[in-house]
């Protein structure tokens, strides 16, 4: 397959960058774009599918994010590949929302918050893309289910107006919303209730119309925020089959606290640890066989 | 599953429940008692009052209360017979609401956006803010007289009336309504301004992170949640307007009846002179010229009724088209 050529041949072209730092940890650069997934079956697979991931998407060079100053983010340099599932673990308040909201330039929405470094989508720094372009392409799904007070069908529908001057009408923006709907696994409870008000829906399928509006303009990244920390394990089983399947077309960062989850459903797994991203790796490798001490102490502790 | 207990009879099943057993008072301390009795208290008191207000004019007012009064136009006679009823300030009532709302509501609402969505830079925004809350903190009387000062500046004659000698006269319907809305305006203004700052921030980040501009934000996640409130402030600011007196008898000209400026039929009123409820009523009481405690008691109540009527007015136009929006964008958090 083409993806798993192009992943192959990705690895460390920025392997040069690695440092090493004063405590005499391995920076992230290197660990980054060592070629980790060269062999990604050497521990026991974790889960039927395997890791083939595509092209590189979106690529953090360096990225710093500070509040009043203070650094929440310490130059982190990452690579974001298409078809993949990269989880974000560490534990709160080590940034790993900051970092999330960053990648969709949300945090220029937070007054005190500034940052350095670099990221581009598709090779296009995306601090040069206007911001509504930019997040119509790199789509967000928060930890609070929060749609909006209108109807199921507006809810969704609301991700495709307003593109053009000319309003849509509803019967164009039916299938669309429908596609949207199927895709996120809601559609067949809700066919009959299009028109009912999005805050009666339960937490779960509230969550679920929230990535169906997130999902509906075919963003090229999907970030989630902790997605199911405010669901039950019924819904959160949904949604981490929701996250298995979508990933095919996109990529999909997600933050997430619970372990189990992440190697549920990541492909890659970074961990963060007071601003510094620590160690970055193959879900089977980074749990099965952290290298860094840091990322082995909070693995034990999170599992025992 | 039925089949696995054929032998069950039929329970009865019990109506469905709202609520089961709660707490009781008496287990609460002393304070919390006391201070739950007073809250009991003081708004039983206010019902009472609410209620004496109502049923006070109701018994005045409908005494004397004959619809011939409310189809007749008032009439300088010193015969109580024969002066007529209250037409014109009927319609001068409903004019000054109307024209004051729909003046100050879109100014109040556009504002508290800028100021809660935008304002930058950040001092302008102070200095309106401390605008409106001083214009809230003027006396009616204060405005009325820097309005008549206002219209009687030259430029601004196509506003008013103007008396038979060519001067400046600085009374008409617009007039005064321009300067009705200043009193409607800070209280439609706090409505949909604490409105605003009560839709949690996620929700217009949920439309940013769409790929959504502020104004798109705005106009389709904050407006239809803000319904309430903007609702909310313009019936106070009605109250306001109705009420008014001082604005009438100084900007109005509380004429007898409604004098049109000219005869272009709904300008020529607008520019024209005329008369509310308010002023009628005081005019009438005791306190004033006529001495017509009846007709006073009469119009009183019918003030009372249209206060009633357009609160509920409103509170129905805000609900129209609002059933998705369950009454509020507010979730917890
Ligand atoms: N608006 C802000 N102003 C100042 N400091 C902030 C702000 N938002 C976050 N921080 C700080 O930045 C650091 C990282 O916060 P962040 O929300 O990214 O953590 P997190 O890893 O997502 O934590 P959690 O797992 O609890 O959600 C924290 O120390 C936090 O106190
Ligand atoms: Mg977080």
């Amino acid at each position: 397959m083409s993806a798993e050529k192009t992943h192959l041949q990705s690895p460390c072209t920025l392997a040069p960058q690695a440092k090493v730092r004063e405590n005499g940890t391995m920076s992230i650069n290197q660990l980054v774009f060592d070629p980790p997934a060269l062999d990604p079956m050497t521990s026991a697979p974790l889960r039927a599918v395997s890791s083939l991931t595509g092209p590189e998407r979106m690529r953090l060079h360096d990225i710093s994010v500070f509040y009043d100053g203070a650094a929440a983010v310490k130059q982190a340099s990452l690579s974001i590949h298409q078809g993949e599932v990269l989880a974000l673990i560490g534990p709160s308040g080590c940034g790993k929302t900051t970092l999330l909201r960053t990648l969709n330039r949300l945090t220029e929405l937070t007054p005190n918050a500034s940052h350095s470094g670099t990221i581009t989508l598709d090779g296009d720094d995306i601090h040069e893309l206007e911001d509504t372009k930019l997040r119509t392409r790199v789509s967000m799904v928060f930890q609070q289910p929060n749609p909006f007070p209108m109807s199921i069908f507006d809810n969704v529908a609301f991700a495709l107006r307003e593109q053009s001057r000319r309003r849509p009408r509803r019967r164009e923006l039916e299938p669309l919303v429908k596609q949207a709907l199927q895709r996120a696994g809601l559609y067949e409870e809700v066919r009959n209730n299009l028109d009912r008000p999005a805050l009666r829906l339960s937490g779960g399928q509230q969550q679920r119309l929230c990535i169906a509006r997130a999902i509906a303009n075919n963003p090229e990244i999907l970030l989630m925020d902790e997605p199911c920390s405010a669901l039950d394990p019924r819904s959160t089983a949904v949604i981490e089959d929701l996250i298995l399947q979508l990933r095919s077309d996109l990529a999909i960062v997600i933050v997430t606290h619970n372990l189990q989850q992440a190697r549920r459903v990541a492909d890659r797994v970074a961990f963060m640890y007071l601003g510094d991203l620590v160690e970055l790796g193959d879900a089977g490798q980074l749990f099965e066989a952290p290298r860094e001490e840091r990322t082995r102490e909070y693995i034990a502790g999170a599992f025992g | 599953m039925a089949a696995t207990e054929p032998r069950s009879a039929p329970t009865p099943v019990a109506p469905p429940r709202r609520r089961g057993r709660r707490s009781s008072v008496r287990g609460w301390r002393r304070t919390d008692q006391l201070i739950f009795a007073l809250a009991w208290l003081a708004g039983l008191g206010l019902c009472l009052v609410a209620g004496a207000i109502v049923i006070f004019l109701a018994i005045e007012g409908l005494q004397y209360l004959d619809p011939k009064l409310l189809v007749t136009s008032p009439s300088p006679a010193v015969n109580q017979a024969h002066s007529g009823g209250f037409l014109d300030p009927l319609i001068g009532t409903m004019t000054m609401a109307l024209l004051g709302t729909l003046i100050a509501t879109p100014l109040a609402v556009l504002t508290a956006v800028w100021v809660v969505e935008y304002g930058r830079p950040r001092w302008l925004a102070a200095v309106v803010e401390t605008s409106i809350e001083m214009i809230a903190g003027t006396p009616d009387i204060v405005i009325a007289i820097f309005g008549l000062a206002f219209f009687q500046i030259g430029i601004l004659a196509p506003f008013s009336f103007r008396a038979s000698g060519g001067g400046v006269y600085g009374r008409s319907f617009l007039a005064a309504g321009i300067m009705m809305s200043l009193l409607a305006l800070p209280l439609t203004y706090t409505a949909t301004r604490n409105g605003l700052r009560a839709i949690p921030r996620h929700m217009r980040e949920a439309s940013f992170a769409l790929g959504k501009t502020r104004a798109a934000t705005i106009r389709r996640v904050l407006m239809p949640s803000l319904r309430p409130d903007i609702a909310t402030g313009a019936t106070l600011g009605l109250g306001r307007i109705v009420g008014s007196t001082a604005i009438i008898v100084l900007l109005l000209g509380a004429t007898l009846q409604n004098s049109p400026q000219n005869s272009v039929p709904l300008l020529g009123f607008l520019r024209g002179t005329g008369s509310t409820l308010t002023s009628y009523i005081f005019f009438n009481s005791p306190a004033g010229e006529g001495n017509a405690p009846q007709k006073a008691y009469a119009a009183a109540f019918v003030l009372l009724l249209i206060v009633l009527v357009l609160n509920w007015a409103v509170a129905r136009i805000s609900r129209i088209g609002a059933g998705s929006s369950l009454n509020s964008g507010r979730m917890a958090r």
